[in-house]
This record gives structure tokens, sequence and C-alpha cells, in this order.
């Protein structure tokens, strides 16, 4: 099929299309817009960096900011660690463990609306509950303050998540030959150490897969965040996502929002594409 | 040794999948219970027990409104999704030239910009049109959706010998014909990995809906988050209403485990 030809056009023609109005336009108008200043619907003048200084003295966006950032650094060492751990746990041969892959995938079938309703049930009465009844206090009021409503959004998104990364090391622990770990358990190697020796750097390039999508998915998390917490108490709990949708339809400040989201792109295209390069990279000199 | 190690392992998994059930446990049991009943003991099981809390959140729900519209809006999506993404993949694949990798590449880096980024900016454009309803919500989870699906039928097509094209066309076949005939159902493998990691992505999303869909055609996700912020703290409604709307999605992944767990590692190994 040349290039030349109508049929590849007519082929192409539907995904370039909507790829171009859903996408690459929106995306440009936004960068255009930051520069302005847009109410949504229409503009008076071009204001320059104006949008992006006032963004860094907005006190929400900096904690949202460093908010994500360590829920990013937590979830991506709890996820890789648990879902390696959960992996290893279901290759072992053993009567139950096809079922229990089964139920550690599960949470990744709903969404991260009800698993955050789920979990506020949970917190919220189940906690509370617990926590009278052994006269602990740390247990009651878990989603009224920060960092207890922080480690609440991390057991949310470990318990849905981890089930999926443990699919992906799955994926690559079975393609380690079983020959090699039986000559090494006939050389009288220990369990540790076939693990650390071999194992280990034979699913190198999992880490890659499970590193890109823990560390761009922690950054883009939503939904979760607004049925668990709804960013509360006094947005101390808002993620980046959530404060540049609420900038946006909660005070109506469309053009702040527009040079933050620029910013959020930035910050998430950044991660991605020096993430995998440094992967590559490592992964070519094991 | 062996044995006792294996029965050891067994326990060790089985008590942590009891922990990952639990919030299972939690919703089922306590949505059978009357509000005194919960606060009474919320882990207790339900006695009395009741299905009043379902009766009620099923109307509240209108919950056959808003299955029928996430059934329409997931499989509209994805059957376009489908068709358009693999027909894509399809001549980029068979018409190896500078164009077709620079096509290839504006696709893969559309996946590196956040929806956020792009979204303030989306509704303005299709309210402008009136196009803020369902079937606008379709072509958009196009535009989103479409570059992973293509770069997945990508690598399957490379491994579908050109000959097969080549033998049709002597036969006087057309490209729509040998599209639709011959490469669609070689393809049907790489479908059923593009239609599960779709289903999951769009019955769930809350956020692009939120933002374009008239009340009318609410999903299940919005009909929820709705109803939450009517019925503030009355957890027998909320849990029933919850176990409602997960049961349709517990019922798929009990019928399509084999094919979700396949789908979901090629999708991301790939």
């Amino acid at each position: 099929m040349k290039n030349r030809s109508l049929s590849f056009w007519l082929f192409l023609t539907p995904t370039l299309v909507a790829l171009a109005l859903v996408v690459f336009i929106p995306m440009l108008e936004g960068l255009f817009y930051s520069f302005t200043n847009w109410d949504g619907l229409s503009f008076t003048k071009m204001v320059g960096f104006k949008n992006y200084i006032e963004l860094l003295h907005d006190k929400a966006f900096g904690n949202a900011f460093w908010f994500t950032v360590a829920f990013v650094v937590v979830t991506v060492i709890l996820l890789n660690v648990i879902g390696l751990g959960l992996a290893l746990l279901v290759t072992q041969k053993f009567k139950g463990s096809s079922f229990l892959r089964a139920v550690f995938f599960m949470p990744n079938m709903i969404g991260g609306l009800i698993l955050g309703f789920i979990w506020q049930f949970i917190f919220s009465q189940g906690f509370d509950a617990l926590g009278s009844a052994l006269h602990v206090t740390w247990l009651q009021n878990w989603l009224t303050n920060e960092s207890t409503g922080f480690w609440g959004l991390v057991i949310v998104t470990v318990w849905q998540m981890s089930g999926y990364i443990m699919i992906i090391y799955i994926a690559y622990l079975q393609n380690i030959p079983n020959e090699v770990i039986e000559a090494a358990e006939i050389d009288g190697a220990s369990a540790w150490q076939r693990f650390t020796r071999i194992t280990f750097p034979m699913i190198a390039p999992a880490f890659t897969v499970c590193m890109f999508l823990t560390l761009s998915n922690g950054f883009k998390i939503y939904d979760q965040n607004l049925s668990l917490t709804n960013g509360g108490p006094y947005n101390s709990t808002q993620m980046l996502a959530m404060d540049i949708v609420n900038t946006a339809y909660n005070a109506n400040n469309f053009a702040l929002a527009e040079a933050k989201a620029i910013i959020f792109f930035l910050i998430v295209a950044a991660i991605s594409l020096v993430q995998v390069f440094y992967n590559r990279k490592r992964e070519v000199d094991l | 040794m062996k044995t006792r190690q294996k029965t050891i392992i067994g326990i060790v998994g089985i008590l942590i999948g009891l922990l990952w059930l639990f919030p299972f446990y939690m919703i089922g049991t306590n949505s059978f219970k009357t509000p005194k009943g919960i606060f009474a003991s919320v882990l207790s099981l339900p006695h009395p027990v009741t299905t009043d809390n379902y009766v009620n959140s099923f109307k509240a729900l209108s919950f056959l409104g808003s299955l029928t519209n996430s059934l329409i809006i997931t499989i509209c999506s994805v059957l376009l999704i489908i068709l358009c993404s693999s027909m894509a993949a399809y001549a980029l694949q068979r018409n190896k030239s500078k164009l077709s990798g620079a096509l290839l590449l504006l696709f893969i880096s559309s996946m590196l910009i956040p929806f956020q980024s792009v979204m303030i900016p989306l509704t303005a454009n299709f309210g402008g049109v009136h196009m803020l309803n369902m079937w606008g919500l379709m072509f958009m989870y196009l535009g989103f959706d479409c570059s992973l699906s293509i770069f997945l039928y990508q690598g399957t097509l490379s491994s579908i010998p050109i000959a097969m094209d080549e033998a049709a066309e002597m036969e006087g076949a057309s490209r729509w014909q040998i599209y639709f005939k011959i490469i669609l159902p070689m393809l049907s493998p790489m479908t059923v990995t593009v239609a599960i990691l779709n289903i999951i992505a769009i019955w769930n999303d809350y956020l692009l809906p939120s933002l374009v869909l008239p009340q009318v055609q609410y999903t299940i996700p919005l009909q929820m988050f709705n109803f939450f912020g009517e019925y503030t703290k009355q957890w027998h409604l909320a849990l029933a209403g919850i176990t409602l709307s997960i049961i349709p999605v517990i019922l798929f992944y009990l019928f399509a485990q084999k094919w979700i767990i396949k789908g979901v590692t090629d999708g991301a190994v790939k």
C-alpha cells in the first residue's frame, strides 16, 4: 500500500482526524491560552508569562506538587516490592495459586472512583470500630488529617495496582528457563543466591515496564483522590491532577489552570522519557 | 521438607488473599444491614438481614438506565477503536516509508500527553459544536485510545506474511476486501487484547464522561458519584449501590478471566 494511494489515506483518516481533534489541537490551544487571560470562552489579551509566575506563588499547586511527588516515591517502591513479592508467591506451584492470582488482580477491574468509595467506608467506619475495640487512637479518623489521608491513598493504590504489576512480573518470571534455576540448585546455591544472582537480573526488563507504569500512573491519579478524600481536609491531600481540575472548573480560573496543565505535561513527559532512556541503557549493560 | 515448605507457602498465600478480599467482605456484608446494624458492628455478619437497601439504591441510582448507558458507550467505543486502529495499523505496517514512520511516531508521542493537559480546550471545542454527548464521547475515546491500539496491532501485523496480501491481490481482491476478509480475522487474538484493555478503561472512566455527558446519559461511575453526594453518610444505601455497580464487572471478570489476564500481559509487555 503506497502512501500516494487513496486507500492508504482512507485507512488512516479516522484515527488521524480523531487524534488531531482530541489530542494535538487542544494541546496547542492550551499552550496558547496559557499565555492569555482566557476565561474558558474568550480572551482579551496576551499576558506573557503572568500565569506561570502566578503558579509559582500558588500555594495549592506547590502543596499538590510535593504531595504528589511523595505519593509517587512511596507507591513506586511499594508497588514494585509487593508486586514482585506476589508474583514470586503465586509462581510457586501450590494448590490455589491460580485462584490467588485472580484475587490479587480483581481490584484492577473496578474503577478508581468506586474503589475510593469502598475504602472511604473502611477507613471511616471499619478502622474507627477496630480502633475503639482495641483502644488504639491512631486507627481513628483516618481521612480527616493530611498524613493518614496520604497513607489512605497509598493503601488504596497499592491494593488496586499491585495485582497488575504482579501480572507483568509473572510474564517475565515464566520466561526464565527452568534448567538455569535447576543447575544453580544442583551447584548448591541458596534460595536467596538464586534470587539475587539469577532471577533478579533476568527480569530486569520487567522493571523498565513496571517503573514506567507506576511512575507515570502515580502522577496522573485523580479518581481515587476525588472519591477517597476529595482533597480534604483543606486541600491538604489534593494531588496535581485534581488541583488542575479544581482550578479550572471550581475556581473558574481557566488560564491559570492551562498553565498548570502545561507544567503537568512537561513533568509527566520528562519523567517518562528520562526513565525509559535510563532503563534501556541499564538493560544493555547487564 | 519439600511438602512442608509448600504447605507453609500455601498458608501464607491464603492469608494474604484473605487480606485482599477483606474490603469486599466489608461492603458485601454491611450492604445487607440496617443503619443501626452498621452502627452496632461493622465487622460482624448482618443480623437482621435486609434487602431494602438494594431496592432503594437500585431506584436512586436509576441502575438500569445507567447500566444501559455504560454498555452502549463502552461497546460502541471499543468497536470503533478496534476497526479504526486496525485499519490504520494495516496501512502503516504495509507501507514502510519515512512518512509511515513519522505518523507512527506521532501516534506514540501522543501517549506522553496526560488527559488533564488537553481537557479544558477539548471540552470547550466540543461544546462549541454541540458534541458534548455520548457520540462526542465515543469519538474522544477513539482519539485517546487509538495510539496504544495501533501500536499493538502494528506489532502483530509484522508477523502476518505480506505474501497473503499479494496472493489475494492477484485474485483481484481490493484493499478493503483484503483487509476485511484476510487481515482483520487474522488479527483476532490481538483484537481480544485491544478490546479487554479498552473495555476496562472506558467502563471505569469518570473524569472525561463527567465533563462531557448530560445527566440523561450518565454512566455507572457518574451516577455513583452523584448518588454519594446526595446520600452522604447513609452508608447502608451507599454500600448496596457500590455492590450493585461492581456486580457487572465481577461477572465479566469471572467469565473472561483467562483473556483478561492475557490481554493485560500483552498490553504491558509488548
